[in-house]
């Protein structure tokens, strides 16, 4: 048995208008290079002016991460020669990052983990390469250049894929409530990398393992469980793991030696001389500090004690906070919390996850959604029909009360209606009427079915077990 | 009327008076550069129809500004759109700026004409002008010397009547050096008093821009224009710019002048020490109080200087890869040897050996021992600084320690070459201002400059002593024959 | 000095005689360098800022982006609006 030893580095695109250094847009998906000045293409003679809402959301992220803010902040320059950066450097910090000694609670069955960050801090962003399928060149376009990067840096604290996982969401939800980042790893505003080594029974560490290229977070989770279980079984047949950087390729679902031929990394980090240090008083540091707002888990334990829901549906609720929001808002309207919930967890959450849809674009507003669970506490709809019902809005995009009408769906309540059905179905089933009167139970489910078929699911099943009741019972006197 | 012998303030009086034009300023100088230009060889670009049409364009302007129509020349390291700005080098050949520098905007609005790219010494390193992939800048006084460098060009221009005024910069006696070796005013202000903005960066640090003038008035008057803070600098400092015209009095009296001990040791050329020496005699003579001063960590400026600038060098010349601008080797394998091809090539050998010095002296193992040594010994420079401001309000040294040398007298000795910077070096590291004024001339009749240095913005005082010491000389009306 | 681990981590190409020459003077310039030993630097604060300028910041503000055609006006090879190098193997 080998323990896994697991720490992540995640980069997360900050929320600004503009660059980190320089008044360019930071938009994403526009045309290459158009989004470019000077600065962020690194011409000579340009210099970078820092952007303070950079400093600003990188400051909430790390208070919200418990982490220490330094006093003393500066930049370095991080020296490397790559096509996609246009300096040659990154402006980064080194020995003294913004912040660090944070940390990050996850909840699992097993109860509340922590995990220690060792260091928040923030950066510029390079470019992007392309390679096309044809030709000996590969492409260069600067628009991502200079956008302001966080990078949070965990300690090895995580020993499993599971909580590798656990520990993306949660740091995900904590950044969307922060409103730092919107963490959309499709468009490469949140990245993660990470390292993985395995420790033996004995307690030796073996090699560290680089991982990356990994595009969702259960790439994440999938290029990890396949690393742990291929340093195992190298372990197993005794073999040495090679330090090195290996690519998660998520079509074949393996991870791949980057086999370049790596040199030695030799940054020369130094002082930026073109950047003044930042010294933060008290006062800036505590008006961020109470500009925080309610982070996930404390809002899951107002919401377990507010509306009175079981401690797992709120953690599962208030993992986004775009679904969170949504919950918060329907309970505005309705008051059943529990039924809200329940909804939400199991009937909503199923329906946009079939779909692909964030919660954050979903049309059905929480005043339609409440709607069908107003009808059926009207009575109007039963509960089957219910669940038909929501899957249809959010195709059709129509209000569900006009579904309803439209399709005639109304529940039959009126008794007339539903004692013609009755007669018409004891009289069509005398065997199972016979059954019942012989004490047999399943004859009755049998026969409310039929009329249930028979109203094509219209009728209230309540007065329907009302009236069936009642007839078998006077025609059993007859 | 020899339009080109006059300095800016008199021509923007002949320009007030209607008695002469913007367009007949430039064609003089046209003309004069027509005879003179072939011997000097101080610019690497000059557009003359730029010069007309840009005379044109001010001719149709309704306000004028503090340069109307004064031609000024822009050392090759300042940005300035559309034109060729290529730092002397081979790697930057053909490289067209998309921006202009902040200095050449304000330049622009104040209704300078922006004349010619001043000659240098590739990305400024060096102190002769030899370094140039367009070949040497010559010494107006004598064609067989150099001009001193950087800035050679600039200040061969300023010298040699083909300009009125010029920008250079200064690094580490960049301006200063070779307005002294050509007997002309050069001005390094205080780090952060100039926009950096589109200066192409050697060691951001220690790099300023500044003025070259033929007198003093002239540099206060381009100072006013280029000082002041810019939102597009980090390092450009929100302190308040006077008018530094007003400071321009003539009178030193009661001005604690100090001269550091020193400077006046070994390696002082005896020529330049009695032409200095009688300087401060003068100062005396006209009312300051001139006493003896130590800088103590003189003699490791230029050890210290020599980390500081090549390790930033090595880091801002990193960009000159072949992939955006400039030259780009034409036969590679890879993209790897595209880089060391294009940096191999198109970097001359001045500028490879400080880029490899230092990227060593940032390598991994070696910072502590060269870089964050040379941070510490930068403070104690400093600080040496600090303690003689408490007595005095301005230093008085040597500019140069020697006059001109001949062109390829220490092309191949590095060291030798780098040790005639020691008197300017020290005012970088410390990031204060300081100004070289001529002073007297040596047997063979070259130029002898004098320098005075002040405490951090205070400008007022470095025009004060200088214009003083120039109001009651008449080195700067001496003009070399060509 | 190990001229050609420093040469290539700053991407520069040297000829064999141009190693040889570098190595001499600089050889030269580090032994002069070494002087700065003699100081006792123990406690100073190292200084990479002259100024006490702290705190710069800019707004954050959407400012005009250069035209494309700017971007790329000076490229010594481009592709469309991208500028091009050579294929990076991956």
């Amino acid at each position: 048995m080998y323990q896994p030893v697991i720490g992540l580095e995640v980069h997360v695109q900050l929320d600004t208008k503009s660059k980190c250094f320089c008044g360019c847009s930071i938009k994403f998906g526009q045309s290459p290079n158009s989004q470019t000045c000077p600065v962020c293409l690194g011409f000579p003679g340009s210099l970078p002016v820092l952007n303070e809402a950079a400093l600003k959301l990188s400051l909430k992220a790390a208070l919200a991460l418990d982490c220490e803010v330094s006093k003393f902040i500066k930049f370095d320059r991080k020296n490397y020669f790559y096509p996609d950066l246009p300096k040659n450097f990154q402006i980064s910090q080194y020995d003294l990052p913004l912040s660090h000694n944070g940390a990050l609670f996850i909840d699992s069955e097993s109860g509340r983990k922590k995990i220690r960050i060792r260091r928040v801090h923030l950066e510029e962003d390079a470019g992007k390469l392309v390679h096309p399928e044809k030709g000996k060149m590969s492409m260069v376009d600067f628009n991502r250049s200079g956008t302001p990067l966080l990078e949070i840096v965990s300690e090895p604290d995580i020993d499993s894929a599971e909580e590798a996982y656990d520990y993306l969401l949660r740091l995900k939800a904590i950044l969307e409530y922060l409103e730092v980042s919107d963490c959309n790893m499709e468009e490469g505003s949140l990245r993660c990398d990470a390292n993985v080594s395995l420790k033996s029974a004995g307690g030796a560490l073996g090699d560290k393992v680089e991982l990356k290229n990994m595009n969702s977070f259960k790439g994440v989770k999938q290029a990890l469980e396949y690393e742990i279980k291929r340093q195992a079984e190298l372990l197993d047949k005794k073999k040495k793991i090679t330090q090195e950087t290996r690519l998660w390729d998520a079509v074949k679902n393996v991870t791949v030696s980057m086999r370049s031929k790596e040199e030695a990394h030799d940054y020369r980090y130094f002082p930026e001389p073109d950047l003044v240090p930042f010294i933060l008083d008290e006062d800036y540091i505590k008006k961020i500090r109470e500009s925080l707002p309610e982070l996930p888990q404390a809002r899951a334990e107002r919401f377990a004690r507010e509306y009175n829901i079981p401690r797992y549906d709120a953690a599962v609720l208030t993992a986004d906070k775009y679904l969170a929001d949504y919950f918060e808002q329907c309970v505005q309207l309705y008051d059943k919390t529990k039924i809200v919930s329940n909804w939400i967890m199991t009937e909503l959450l199923a329906h946009l996850n079939k779909r692909n849809i964030d919660i954050r674009y979903l049309e059905l507003k929480p005043k339609s959604f409440v709607s069908i669970l107003e009808m059926m506490d009207e009575g109007s709809i039963s509960g089957k029909l219910a669940k038909e019902i929501l899957p249809e809005a959010l195709e059709s995009k129509k209000e569900p009360r006009d579904i309803v009408k439209e399709k005639g769906l109304v529940q039959v309540t009126d008794t007339k209606e539903i004692e013609t059905i009755v007669e018409r179905v004891i009289k069509e089933n005398p065997k199972a009427a016979g059954d019942y009167y012989q004490g047999k139970t399943s004859a009755f489910t049998f026969l409310v079915g039929q009329i249930m078929r028979v109203s094509r699911g219209k009728a209230n099943p309540k007065v329907a077990n009302k009236i069936l009741k009642e007839q078998l019972e006077r025609r059993g006197n007859a | 009327m020899e339009l080109h012998r006059l300095t800016a303030h008199q021509l923007s009086d002949l320009i007030a008076q209607k008695k002469t034009s913007p367009k007949e300023i430039a064609q003089d100088l046209l003309k004069r550069i027509k005879k003179t230009e072939k011997k000097v060889k101080a610019f690497c670009f000059l557009d003359e129809k730029d010069v007309l049409r840009q005379c044109a364009e001010l001719e149709k302007r309704t306000s004028h500004g503090a340069l109307f129509g004064i031609p000024v020349v822009i050392k090759d390291n300042i940005c300035v759109q559309g034109q060729d700005t290529t730092c002397s080098s081979r790697i930057l050949k053909g490289f067209k700026p998309p921006y202009d520098a902040t200095c050449v905007r304000r330049l622009k609005q104040e209704g300078a004409i922006i004349f010619a790219k001043g000659n240098m010494d590739e990305f400024a390193f060096g102190s002769s002008c030899e370094t140039s992939c367009y070949g040497p800048t010559h010494n107006p006084w004598d064609l067989k010397r150099i001009p001193g460098g950087s800035s050679g060009g600039s200040a061969a221009s300023v010298a040699a009547d083909e300009t009125i005024l010029a920008l250079g910069s200064d690094t580490g006696g960049s301006i200063r050096q070779p307005a002294s070796l050509c007997g002309v005013v050069g001005f390094k202000p205080t780090y952060g008093r100039v926009s950096r903005y589109g200066l192409i960066a050697f060691a951001s640090s220690l790099d300023q821009i500044g003025p070259l003038a033929k007198d003093v008035q002239d540099a206060a008057i381009l100072l006013n224009v280029i000082s002041g803070h810019d939102g597009q600098d980090s390092t450009c400092a929100d302190v308040k710019v006077p008018d530094y015209t007003k400071a321009l009095v003539n009178n030193v009296n009661g001005l604690r002048i100090g001269y550091p001990k020193e400077y006046f040791a070994k390696g002082l050329n005896t020529e330049v020490k009695d032409s200095v020496e009688t300087a401060l005699g003068l100062l005396r003579k006209l009312g300051a109080q001139v006493k003896e001063i130590s800088l103590p960590h003189t003699g490791y400026a230029v050890a210290d200087y020599y980390i500081i600038a090549t390790a930033e060098a090595s880091s801002n010349l990193a960009r000159f890869d072949g992939v955006q601008y400039g030259h780009r080797a034409s036969d590679f394998d890879n993209l790897l040897d595209m880089y060391a091809k294009t940096r191999g090539e198109g970097f001359g050998e001045e500028a490879k050996r400080r880029i490899i010095l230092g990227t060593y002296a940032l390598s991994s193992g070696y910072y502590d021992a060269y870089y964050l040594r040379a941070l510490k010994a930068r403070r104690l420079i400093k600080e040496d600084f600090d303690r003689a401001f408490k007595d005095c309000d301005c230093i008085v040294t040597p500019t140069s320690p020697t006059a001109a040398f001949k062109i390829g007298e220490r092309i191949d000795n590095p060291l030798a070459m780098y040790l005639s910077d020691i008197y300017t070096i020290s005012v970088n590291l410390a990031g204060l201002p300081a100004i070289s004024v001529p002073c007297g001339f040596n047997e063979k009749g070259l130029p002898i400059g004098l320098q005075f240095i002040a405490r951090a913005f205070e400008e007022e005082v470095l025009l004060r002593g200088a214009y003083t010491f120039e109001q009651n000389t008449d080195y700067h009306l001496k003009k070399p024959e060509l | 000095m190990d001229i050609e681990y420093v040469a290539k981590l700053a991407r520069i190409e040297l000829n064999k005689q141009e190693k040889k020459r570098l190595s001499t003077q600089l050889g030269d310039i580090l032994a002069y360098i070494e002087k700065l030993k003699e100081l006792n630097i123990s406690s100073v604060e190292p200084m990479s800022h002259v100024l006490p300028l702290k705190n710069v910041f800019r707004r954050d503000e959407v400012r005009p982006s250069l035209p494309q055609e700017k971007v790329l006006a000076n490229a010594p090879h481009a592709a469309g609006n991208n500028f091009s190098v050579p294929r990076i193997i991956e």
